[in-house]
């Protein structure tokens, strides 16, 4: 009785961490648990950002602003995340910033994935999402950290030009460095995400 | 500095001290082809929209350096009075303009979305025609978008035996 009630009981705890994580886990092997989340928490700030959540959207709808309303004039996902046959997102963004226009540009515009819908997310379902290699772009850790700190478009937040009124947009609110460096002790920490 | 391209066929260079001046300004008031407008200014209404190597570009936000070595195609040479283009022959068949100050860019976004999507359907147009117009003339645009499909497709095989 007490073995059978041990063995299901570990099974069930067994079932329910799997249930809990909810995403693929990459190898945590050799990794100890960081005793403080401030490198992960201050990645997130950055990643829950306009700047970067406006083109993670969960209705197809790229975002604007930093009140992320809805992109102008109907635009949407499209065709490989590039927008519609004809008017795509080149037909007015560019590679580069455009400051007399006001419109944004960077190396390889466009929405994030459909797999990388964040708008509307906590920042736990974030990092688990972004953790998970059928959401990533089957990413492993190394690479992960690569497209967060080295990829143009991701980069371009602390780049943001200004906007159509010729205003500078608000960059994330911690500096590139600082945020390189964060992203680099979390994964180097085993990329853990605290419990909700 | 000097930039070099082809537009509406002709090779040509320019001379420009700012390399991000939009390519919109270069075309009205270096090249003198003013068939393309501003509008905004913006990237919001394209009144500007110009074909590069093929796609609808907003020419007020596209910087001239980055018209080196391409194509670039304004309302001038998408046809002219001998040799209409079906869209251009379609708005007139369908009487399109009033003030007609946005038109071109129209008709430019419509000359790429029929050579992506030769049989647009009302979504379609929906999706890809997203320029402005204040005399409001989409009703007519519509009507004539579909018409330059028409045309466009039967002048396919006019051209095909006319090569062969």
């Amino acid at each position: 009785m007490l073995f059978a009630f041990l063995f299901f009981g570990v099974l069930f705890a067994f079932n329910s961490s799997l249930l809990k994580v909810g995403y693929t886990p990459v190898s945590t092997i050799g990794f100890k648990k960081p005793t403080s989340n401030g490198a992960y928490h201050k990645m997130m700030d950055v990643l829950m950002s306009p700047r970067c959540i406006n083109c993670h959207p969960n209705d197809n709808i790229p975002k604007q602003a930093d009140d992320s309303h809805p992109h102008y004039f109907g635009v949407s996902r499209g065709v490989n995340n590039l927008g519609f046959q004809a008017t795509k997102c080149t037909t007015c963004h560019q590679t580069e910033n455009n400051n007399y226009s006001g419109v944004p540009g960077a190396a390889e515009w466009s929405l994030a994935p459909d797999k990388m819908k964040w708008e509307g997310l906590t920042r736990n379902q974030i990092a688990r999402s972004m953790l998970n290699k059928e959401n990533n772009g089957n990413r492993n850790l190394e690479e992960l950290e690569h497209h967060l700190t080295a990829h143009e478009l991701v980069l371009w937040a602390w780049k943001p030009g200004v906007d159509a009124q010729g205003i500078p947009r608000e960059p994330p609110p911690v500096p590139l460095e600082e945020y390189k460096a964060a992203v680099k002790e979390w994964i180097e920490n085993g990329a853990f995400v605290p419990e909700d | 500095m000097k930039i070099s391209f082809n537009i509406n066929g002709e090779p040509q260079s320019v001379e420009i001290a700012d390399e991000n001046t939009p390519l919109l300004w270069v075309v009205r008031d270096m090249l003198d082809l003013k068939g393309t407008k501003f509008g905004c200014g913006k990237a919001a209404c394209g009144a500007c929209t110009l074909h590069i190597d093929g796609e609808a570009v907003r020419s007020c936000s596209y910087a001239v350096k980055f018209a080196e070595g391409k194509e670039v195609t304004t309302i001038e040479g998408l046809g002219n009075e001998e040799n209409l283009h079906p869209v251009q022959q379609a708005w007139i068949e369908e009487v399109v303009p009033q003030c007609g100050y946005c038109q071109p860019g129209f008709m430019m976004a419509t000359a790429a979305l029929l050579d992506k999507i030769p049989n647009p359907t009302d979504e379609d147009i929906d999706k890809n025609i997203i320029n402005v117009c204040r005399c409001a003339t989409y009703y007519r645009m519509r009507k004539a978008i579909h018409r330059a499909a028409e045309l466009k497709a039967e002048a396919i095989p006019s051209t095909e035996t006319q090569t062969s």
